[in-house]
């Protein structure tokens, strides 16, 4: 162990630089985020994660963050495990029925001022899973939504690039 | 006595039936099946409905042979498994929730995947308009003065998946803990009735994300055997390289998270870049980090250029160098051993019965690797090594996933070696002009992933069944918790890491 933090002391970050931002990102957050609730919450944001019948792939790029090639946290972002400790929801998945009223009742319990962040094809229209009886589509079709970051799932960089939008702008 | 194996060869052939015999089967030998799978003589590796008729999956331990016996339930009914066999409780109440068939004798009546949300009942097989608004469901009881319980879910505290554990716990020690699943239910199956194969195949990659590549491998596998083709060679070792490398990137992600799970989270901080260089390096060669859609029936969609394989040669230098240093790390820091040593026990005797796949088995004793048994190209032509361990415990399902990736390094070092020249897909899939049926099962990094798929005349998908490895290993995480500590979850639960997606469907 003493090795492994011994090195970490020598050797040079693996952190890549910080990407642009993306400006269809900045775009659609322009109304979302006013200069007062930004004043309130300052440059840092504790994000929630939720699962709404994601396949599992946005949720291993949302994961990868947080390794040190991109270190979402050098951004004042970060992930916490409660919505009630939440300023914005990060909603991923088709929002199955059976998931329905979890996302509903998640959403409620996280304070305002709040952003809604939909992750990926799924949360964007359904993606491959629209039209099914068991998932309800789109996630703005059951909680407003402020950003999507699109893909299948998006990359890290895309994940980052609409992230690092709602603390910068 | 009539055996196991005579058993799957009784009855009426279906000739269409590949590249295993499936046999329809009368009422009395589907009994005496289950009651010899239920005395171990072999495993049941599948049971599922396509609506009509129920089927099931065996392996014959004397011969092992694998064959498919169906059931017809003209009367919306057919004798439980479960009744003798418990492994096939969850799977007989997803039967009928989707296609409404009963399993007579069973003890267990709840829904499973049907939480009352869905607006329909029986959505496989006569769908009747229903409220949406939720069923009660009873969890089962815990009795005794000094009991409580801990409700957890759907939505956990960390960047994970959907579902409700309810703990009953005596002080810090669960006595009992009950999943209930299905918050994840898609519905996959029957958005795949009628579709094209181009529209299923990136179903099936999407039926858990982090086998999107073994899922991909099985449905195309399945369909090529329905339709009695062969890729060409080149793609055939193409689909093994990308198997390999989820694999690792898997087994990598697991092995930190299950330290970090136990707050050891230099592990966790290593194994994260490790597995990010495997993603880069997936990207690079076949232009997607999971490599979803790059396994299509017929071949591959991408070719390995030049410049794909110095970086997997980089990739594997560097971590060949790296993982004898997290073996070290792991293994002389006693305070996560502390942790992980006899934590989470499962006995050979569960993992037998459940044919439970994949690290968790093969961490008690059962030594099942689909790429063995039945075996499929190119794994046959590549010589390897399974994991084993006999503990049962988290830390051995550690040590597996590290016997594991040493494995993987070799075999992908060994395909690129043998790497055939040559196209990677053939042109056009051929039409059946007639019904045919195809299945594959396939070793995924969490187990034995199966795929049964019915072709109609035109090609299109008719059925299609996809049974993900967590439904043999999810009941055991219930058995393996009893006796632990509440706060010692989240590690037995890292260390199996199920799929809920993959279960749900």
């Amino acid at each position: 162990m003493r090795k492994f933090l011994f090195q970490g002391l020598l050797r040079s970050p693996l952190t890549e630089p910080a990407p642009a931002l993306d400006e269809a990102a900045v775009a659609e957050l322009a109304g979302a985020l006013e200069k007062a609730s930004r004043r309130r919450l300052g440059r840092s944001l504790a994000i929630r994660e939720v699962d709404a019948g994601s396949c599992n792939g946005c949720e291993l790029e949302i994961h990868a963050l947080g390794n040190a090639f991109y270190d979402l946290e050098r951004f004042g972002l970060r992930f916490v495990a409660s919505p009630r400790h939440a300023d914005v929801l990060l909603v991923t998945g088709p929002v199955t029925k059976n998931m329905h009223e979890a996302l509903e009742r998640t959403y409620a319990a996280t304070p305002d001022p709040k952003w809604v962040v939909a992750v990926g094809d799924c949360a964007f229209d359904g993606g491959v899973f629209a039209g099914g009886y068991a998932c309800v589509g789109a996630v703005s079709e059951v909680i407003p939504v402020d950003l999507h970051i699109r893909g299948c799932p998006p990359e890290p960089i895309a994940l980052l690039k609409g992230l690092i939008t709602l603390v910068q702008n | 006595m009539i055996s196991l194996r005579e058993t799957m060869r009784g009855g009426r052939e279906i000739e269409q039936s590949r590249p295993w015999p499936r046999h329809v089967i009368d009422h009395t030998s589907w009994l005496r099946a289950i009651r010899e799978i239920s005395k171990g003589q072999g495993d049941m590796l599948g049971l599922w409905s396509d609506g009509a008729d129920v089927h099931m999956l065996l392996l014959d331990h004397g011969s092992s042979d694998i064959g498919i016996i169906s059931l017809e339930c003209p009367n919306g009914s057919f004798p439980s498994v479960a009744h003798m066999h418990p492994p096939a409780l969850r799977l007989e109440r997803a039967i009928r929730d989707i296609y409404g068939l009963e399993a007579d004798g069973s003890s267990d009546v709840r829904p499973w995947l049907d939480h009352g949300r869905w607006g329909v009942r029986h959505p496989g097989a006569k769908p009747e308009p229903s409220e949406a608004s939720g069923d009660a469901y009873a969890f089962l009881a815990a009795e005794g003065a000094p009991l409580h319980q801990i409700p957890v879910g759907p939505v956990h505290a960390g960047i994970i998946e959907p579902g409700h554990f309810r703990f009953s716990a005596n002080g810090e020690v669960v006595v009992r803990l009950e999943e209930r699943l299905g918050y994840v239910h898609k519905g996959i199956e029957q958005l795949m009735v009628d579709a094209p194969i181009d529209r299923a195949a990136r179903l099936a990659g999407r039926v858990s994300g982090d086998s999107t590549v073994a899922y991909a491998l099985a449905f195309a596998n399945a369909v090529e055997a329905a339709l009695e083709i062969k890729v060409p060679r080149r793609a055939v070792y193409l689909r093994a390289l990308m198997a390999e490398l989820e694999r690792l990137a898997n087994h990598i992600g697991d092995i930190g998270a299950i330290c970090n799970d136990a707050s050891f989270s230099l592990m966790q901080a290593h194994a994260s870049i490790l597995r990010e260089r495997v993603l880069r390096a997936s990207r690079l060669c076949f232009g997607h980090r999971l490599m979803m859609d790059r396994i299509v029936p017929g071949g591959v969609v991408d070719d390995l250029t030049m410049e794909g394989v110095v970086a997997l040669h980089a990739l594997l230098s560097g971590a060949k160098k790296i993982i004898p240093r997290f073996i070290d790390l792991y293994g002389d820091t006693t305070s996560i051993q502390d942790r992980t040593v006899g934590a989470g026990f499962l006995g050979p005797e569960l993992v037998k019965q459940y044919a439970c796949g994949g690290v968790i088995g093969r961490a008690s004793g059962r030594g099942f690797d689909a790429r063995r048994t039945p075996g499929y190209a190119p794994y046959p032509e590549l010589s390897f090594k399974v994991g084993s361990a006999h503990a049962g415990d988290v830390d051995a399902r550690v040590w597996v996933r590290f016997d594991e990736i040493k494995a993987s390094f070799g075999l992908i070092e060994r395909i690129l070696d043998k790497m055939p020249e040559g196209p990677i897909r053939i042109e056009s899939l051929p039409e059946p002009s007639e019904s045919r049926e195809g299945a594959a099962l396939i070793e995924g990094f969490r187990g034995d992933i199966f795929v049964w798929v019915r072709l109609d005349a035109s090609g299109a998908v008719q059925r299609c069944h996809l049974r993900d490895p967590s439904w043999f290993q999810w009941p055991l995480l219930e058995a393996v918790i009893e006796g632990n500590i509440v706060a010692d979850f989240p590690l037995c639960n890292k260390s199996f890491n199920c799929s809920y997606s993959g279960h749900d469907l």
